[in-house]
């Protein structure tokens, strides 16, 4: 193991966000932008979730792998992956919107490209 | 020209996170919140699953404040999409005839998968406080399993008004057992208003088993309606 475990998660997390930004810029497809900005959405979790590792750590779980007593002492911390559970569902609802909105403008302009959607009024 | 300003951005927002990337020290030790949380949740609370505690009880309203956020899309969902039932009813009609009905692969897997993925979801609902899991995880897998039903049956129903129900139903028992909370024990969504019980087992840790199940019937039930809205 080359490099510790919290900067492989950081570059994992940051290598999607930019995938999500690039896919914001190029693309002219609503529904491909919306996956854009869902790419960002996970890539930012990823990295809210790593920034909680604690070397030699194990999860916040007590079972037979953690007794209570070094609960404290071996594990994680817990309170970026609660956070980013909150994050996930939050980013659903965000999702769904969007996808709403893109139905609905689709519905009424007949196109999902967005170059159209700037010269016609409605 | 478009194409170069996009690259430029990227490369400019790689420099940044790689510089981010490159300063980052892997924490040693816990801060003090951590380790007050890491304490507090098995010996306080009685639960296992020190995330599901935090999620519940310690920051139990932020997790009220979730749940309304989730009410607030499925309530816009509905808004946009669902004022045009009556006209996508008529005009869907002709355009159903062309459509090809979903393949075998997918009904089969489906009679054989689904009562799995349902009791899967169940199974997560339920655990979540003695082992990974939680409320929103499983009602996000019930969610799935629903899914997986509209993409096998395109015509089978969902009835809207038992899920709307059920899920305002579930909210509604939520926020009364955290103003039972205020009355019988500490506070807001205190989960000592039930015994703690003994640790480890399916009944223990207080109120969360309820509070998680409540949590997981109302995220299901509305991520099901959320996706239902989409179907055309």
């Amino acid at each position: 193991m080359g490099l510790p475990i919290s900067q492989i998660l950081l570059a994992t997390g940051f290598a999607l966000v930019l995938t999500g930004f690039w896919g914001i810029l190029k693309h002219r497809n609503i529904l491909r932008i919306i996956i854009g900005f869902s790419l960002v959405d996970t890539g930012l979790h990823i990295v809210m979730v790593a920034t909680g590792y604690i070397t030699g750590g194990t999860a916040p779980i007590v079972d037979e792998a953690l007794s209570i007593a070094d609960g404290a002492a071996r594990s994680v911390d817990p309170i970026p992956s609660a956070l980013v559970v909150t994050a996930i569902v939050i980013g659903f609802s965000v999702t769904a919107v969007m996808l709403s909105f893109a139905i609905v403008l689709f519905q009424a302009t007949k196109t999902l490209s967005i170059d159209r959607l700037t010269e016609q009024k409605w | 020209m478009s194409r170069v300003f996009n690259l430029l951005v990227l490369v400019a927002f790689g420099f940044v996170f790689a510089g981010l990337i490159g300063a980052y020290d892997e924490r040693q030790i816990l801060s003090a919140l951590a380790i007050r949380y890491l304490t507090e949740v098995p010996e306080g609370l009685g639960a296992p699953n020190v995330v599901t505690g935090i999620l519940i009880s310690f920051r139990g309203f932020d997790t009220l404040g979730e749940v309304a956020v989730l009410f607030m899309v499925a309530a816009s969902v509905g808004t946009l999409l669902g004022g045009k039932e009556k006209n996508a009813a008529v005009s869907a009609a002709p355009a159903n005839v062309g459509r090809r009905p979903p393949s075998e692969l997918v009904r089969n897997g489906a009679e054989v998968v689904l009562p799995l993925i349902f009791l899967f979801g169940a199974y997560v609902i339920m655990n979540g406080h003695l082992s990974a899991g939680g409320g929103f995880q499983g009602g996000a897998v019930v969610a799935s399993g629903v899914m997986l039903y509209m993409l096998a049956y395109p015509r089978g129903g969902i009835n809207h008004d038992v899920l709307s129900i059920t899920e305002s139903l579930a909210g509604v028992v939520y926020v009364t057992i955290g103003i039972l909370g205020i009355v019988f024990a500490g506070g807001f969504l205190d989960s000592a208003i039930l015994p703690r019980g003994e640790f480890g087992t399916f009944i223990s840790a207080g109120a969360i088993p309820i509070i998680s199940a409540l949590l997981g019937i109302k995220v299901g039930a509305e991520l099901s309606v959320i996706i239902d809205r989409f179907r055309s």
